[in-house]
This record gives structure tokens, sequence and C-alpha cells, in this order.
């Protein structure tokens, strides 16, 4: 399984390609190439029209772009979506599951590329095969063992649960830029008596900020986005994440393209900004991280 | 801690009598160290992950609602899974499902990829755009795409109302007959783009001289392609295709917001199947019984895997 974490480096991508210098791209290639990309955001582009429509304009051509602007499936949206509440509750579970996430796998990638821990292999090996296991697994356990420890229904059950299943993937991700620094920054520490804490959070982390930032943002998106422990664990309408909750409003609503459109900018929106400003680390985060 | 000893343990100090009497407890002190910072993740890890996994393994054996008490059965669950024609036309459809999961993203990502290289302005632009439907939440997807597939203002009842014969009253997914391809469709969506990012990535590995000595040797685009460029990344071939078996016994979250498995069913796969029997039927001795077969099948697709690496076949 070692081939996740030395699958390609994204970077690559960013080196420019010989062959390209000397072909010059055909009308046929670039014919291909843009309708690929109306193939991939056209779905997201008849969210964007539709969002901006009143039923009138949806129900004559459902596709087509919006002839004048109105602003009222936001507001209507907005309030009864209740996105107050449910991004409220998404944002608490992103951030818990960041910082949650960051920290456990911050020391256990430090302890795992510096610490030469007895055991250490194995540990590695655990993470590349727990991180193929299905969840199918674990999960009827699981919701049975967290009904009686009062953690369904809670935010902080569904954290909990998230720093299990990203973890893994944070500390093999963080692990292979730690492996990077150079043993004499450590040493230095060691010499002028700093603690293993000390120097992993003082010395080791900043020097491996890109790593930490690449995980933060992938836990994050993973933490906005899931699904499916949202919908096991979360029943109560007034703690249901951004997904689950825009699922049922959508099932509600179904009918109306116009509202659930405007639902779905709401919770597109952040992610697909996000995106477009830190491209790179997203790619770089996902195409490591994709084993999950 | 004295400076002598820290240096004694240091990467390449050369073992036995050499060493400073103290480094043997420097080191095992690092290693208890270690095994501290570890305990966070093996202990959340352990509560949610492999206690329950193991649990599962007991509880497979059962005969249990979830809720009261567990009778131990025996085998009694996978005899039933291996007569139960639900979890037959399930497999059935996973194996639908992984044929086109191997078949369509691929093709579709290499198209993609191979296209990308060939051009400089835009590339990056186009790499992102492959790149979006991947980041977008699975919700929001399927409701869209429940939209463009509705027989009633989708994509093909706008080409009927334009004239095209025969596709105005496709139901894609009410069809029994569709259902299974349709929500497999929206899945291929969802993931070329992000194959197509992984190949473009790999192929830029490729040795240009390769190109070059099949230019010299007369081969056009599609024998270079063939040639050349699917040998280079072959590694990241047989590790994508490794993931989408992985992914296909997975399969879950797409199925369960467009059709619910349905209709009647149609679209059903072992993952769904295995959460109707333990949050709707209360049968959860019998989806634990599901929940083992699926990682026994996972765990012969990584034994497959290494045996192949073992022999060279991946390079």
């Amino acid at each position: 399984m070692t081939a996740t974490i030395t699958a390609p480096p994204p970077v690559a991508a960013h080196r420019r390609s010989q062959r390209s210098r000397r072909e010059r791209a055909g009308f046929g290639t670039v014919l291909v190439l843009v309708i690929l990309a109306l193939f991939a955001i056209g779905p997201v582009v008849v969210i964007l029209f539709n969002a901006f429509k009143n039923n009138a304009q949806i129900g004559t051509n459902p596709l087509a772009p919006p002839t004048s602007f109105s602003l009222s499936n936001f507001s209507q949206a907005w309030t009864q979506g209740e996105f107050s509440t449910t991004m409220r509750n998404s944002a608490i579970i992103c951030l818990g599951s960041v910082l949650g996430t960051t920290i456990i796998s911050s020391l256990a990638a430090y302890a795992l590329s510096h610490l030469k821990v007895p055991g250490g292999g194995a540990v590695l090996m655990y993470l590349f095969l727990g991180s193929a296991l299905p969840v199918q697994m674990f999960v009827v356990p699981l919701f049975f063992l967290w009904i009686k420890l009062h953690l369904t229904d809670s935010l902080i059950g569904l954290i909990i649960i998230y720093w299990a299943t990203d973890a893994p993937f944070a500390t093999l991700l963080l692990r292979s830029f730690l492996v990077k620094i150079p043993k004499d920054y450590i040493e230095a520490a060691r010499l002028d008596g700093a603690s293993e804490l000390q120097i992993a959070t003082k010395v080791v982390l900043p020097l491996a900020r890109p790593g930490v930032v690449t995980v933060a943002l992938i836990v994050a998106l993973w933490a906005w986005n899931e699904f499916f422990w949202a919908i096991t664990f979360i029943h109560n309408p007034s703690l249901r994440p951004i997904a689950t909750s825009f699922l049922a409003f959508q099932d509600q609503y179904s009918t109306n393209w116009g509202l659930t459109s405007a639902a779905a900018l709401f919770m597109l929106g952040p992610v697909v900004l996000l995106f477009l400003f830190l491209q790179r680390r997203f790619v770089a985060g996902l195409t490591t991280g994709g084993v999950k | 801690m004295s400076g002598s000893i820290v240096v004694a343990d240091r990467d390449h100090a050369p073992p036995g009598p050499a060493r400073a009497p103290g480094a043997r407890a420097t080191r095992w002190r690092r290693g208890l160290v270690g095994w501290a910072f570890l305990t966070p993740l093996l202990a959340v890890n352990l509560l949610v992950v492999l206690g329950p996994s193991l649990a599962t393994v007991y509880y497979s054996l059962t005969d249990w609602s979830g809720l009261g008490p567990a009778t131990f059965v025996g085998l009694a669950n996978y005899r039933k899974a291996f007569g139960d024609p639900d979890v037959r036309e399930a497999l059935w459809h996973n194996i639908i499902w992984l044929v086109l999961f191997l078949l369509v993203p691929t093709a579709l990502g290499l198209l993609g990829a191979y296209l990308l290289g060939r051009v400089r302005k835009l590339q990056m632009v186009f790499r992102a755009i492959y790149f979006i439907p991947y980041i977008t939440a699975s919700v929001v997807n399927a409701a869209v795409w429940k939209m463009l597939l509705s027989p009633t203002s989708g994509v093909a009842y706008q080409l009927g109302q334009l004239g095209v014969p025969g596709v105005g009253d496709i139901s894609f997914l009410g069809d029994p007959n569709l259902a299974l391809y349709s929500v497999n469709f929206v899945v291929d969506w969802h993931f070329w783009g992000f194959t197509a990012v992984i190949y473009f990535a790999a192929m830029q590995g490729v040795d240009h001289d390769l190109y070059d000595a099949a230019e010299v040797d007369g081969a056009g685009s599609w024998q270079q392609f063939r040639a050349v460029t699917l040998p280079g990344i072959r590694p990241t071939l047989v590790f994508m295709w490794l993931m989408s078996i992985i992914w296909t016994l997975k399969a879950f979250d797409y199925i369960y917001i467009i059709t619910g498995g349905g209709p009647g069913g149609a679209s059903d796969v072992m993952a769904t199947l295995m959460y109707r029997k333990a949050f709707s039927e209360y049968e959860a001795g019998y989806a634990a019984s599901l929940g083992i077969s699926m990682t026994i099948l996972t765990a012969l697709v990584l034994v497959g895997y290494q045996v192949l690496r073992r022999r060279g076949w991946e390079t």
C-alpha cells in the first residue's frame, strides 16, 4: 500500500512538458478539452443559473441562463433551510475535526518520523491498511456503542469519528513532510535542552507548515461534504450539518429547482471559492489522500 | 540530558563499546515518548475503528437486532448470506458497477490527461475545472443530476422538446433497467476528473527521450500513446484500478441519495443492502456478516495486488 504516498507528486504537473513545446495544440485537442470541461462543470453551471430564476423561468427551460437576476430564492432558502443553524453546526464540526485531527496526527507523525519508536513500522502498516477498511466493517457496533455513550445526536460524537477516520491519512501525509526535515534541526534543539513536545510544536511543525495547512484544508473539506457518518449518527434536525440538512431540504422542495439550487450554492460556494484560491494545495492533498 | 549522550545516540553512531553508556537509556526514553505521542491516534482508532471492527466479527456470528442481547448462532448468518437472492443481486450489481467504474473514469481520465499535456496556456484552468466535481459535495451533485436525469425537466426531456425522437420520456432513475447505470454514470462524472489529474501528473514523469525515439521510428500519436505513455504510467494505472475496486466495494453515498437502492432493489449494492439490513430491518447480526464478507473481499484484492507487485507486474 505504500503506493498511496509514493503516488506521483502532483508538483510534477507544474513542470512544463517538453512535448507541448514541440507540438502545437490543434483545434481538435482544444475542442475535446472544452467538451470535457463543459461536461465537468455543466451541472454546477445549471445550479448557478437556476438559483437566480423563478419557477416560471425554470418551467420553460430549466437549463437556460437566467434572463433576470432575482435573489429571492436565496433569502427564502436561507430561512426555510435554516442555514444559519446548519452552517454553524458544520463550522463547529469542521473546526473540531481540523483541530483534533491536526493535533493527533502531528504528534503521531513526529513520533513516526523522528523518534525511532520500536514497532513504528507496524503502526505505519496498520495506518495504510486501516484506510482501505470499508466502513461497513465497523459502522454497526460503533452505532450501538455511540448510543450507549450518548454520542449519537451530538456534534462531538461525530467529530470524534472524523478524528479516527481522517487521522491515518493526515498522519501519513504529515509524515511525508516531516521526514524531509533535516535531523540537525532536531539535534540542535535537543542540545538546547528542549523537550520532545517542544521540538515537535516549536521546531518541526512550523517547518512543515505547508503539510499542516494541506491536512487542515482536506480535513475541513471532508468534514463539510461528509454524508455517511452524518446521516447515520445525527437525526436531530437542529444538530444536522449542512450536508444532511441540504438533503432533507431538497427532499422537501424537490420540485422547486430554484430554491434547491440556491441552497446548493450555500453549500458549494465556500468550497469552490477556497478551491480557486488554493488549487494547488487541494490537488496535492487529495491526490495523495485519495485513498479514502 | 547531557550533550555527549545525545551525540552518541545519533543515527550514524557506531554500535558497540564506542557508544556512550547512557545511549541505551536515551533511546529507551525516546521510544517511550514516541509511544506517548502515538497514544491519541491509537486510542481514538481503537475506540472508533478497531474495537467496533472486532465486535463486528463477533456479532456476525450472532442473531442480534442491534438493541437486545445477541444470541450466538455460529456461521448461520454466512450460510444465509450465501443463499440470499438479495445478496446475490447486490453482488452482481457491484460487479457491473466495478466494470463500468474501471472503464469509464479511466477512459475519460486518460483522454483528459493526454490532451492536457498537449496544451500550455490554459492547462491549469482545464485541470482546475476537471477537478471541481471531485470537491463538490455528494448531496449537491446527486441533487443536480436528479434534475438533469428527470423525465419531466432534464436533458433528455429538453432534447425531446427539440424534436429528438425517443428520448423525451426516458426515466433514467425510475426505470429498473437503467437506474444502476444512471447512478454509476453520476459517480463516473464525479470521479473522472480526479483520475485525469493523477494520470496527467504521472504522464509528466514519462521519459521524453522515449517519445523522441518512437517518433524517429515513425510512430504516430496513437502508437506513441500505446507504446510509450501507457507503459510509462503503468504503476499509477494499476494503483488506480486497485483503488477503484476498493471504492466499488464502498460505493454507497450516491446510490443511497439518488435511488436508495431502488426501484425495487434494482440499484442495490452490498453497502446499501447492508445499511438497510442494519438500520431499517434490525438485522444487525446479519448485516455484520455482510460487512465482514466485504472486508474479506477487500483483503483478497489487496493481497492480489501485493502478489502482482512482488512479481514485478506493476513496473
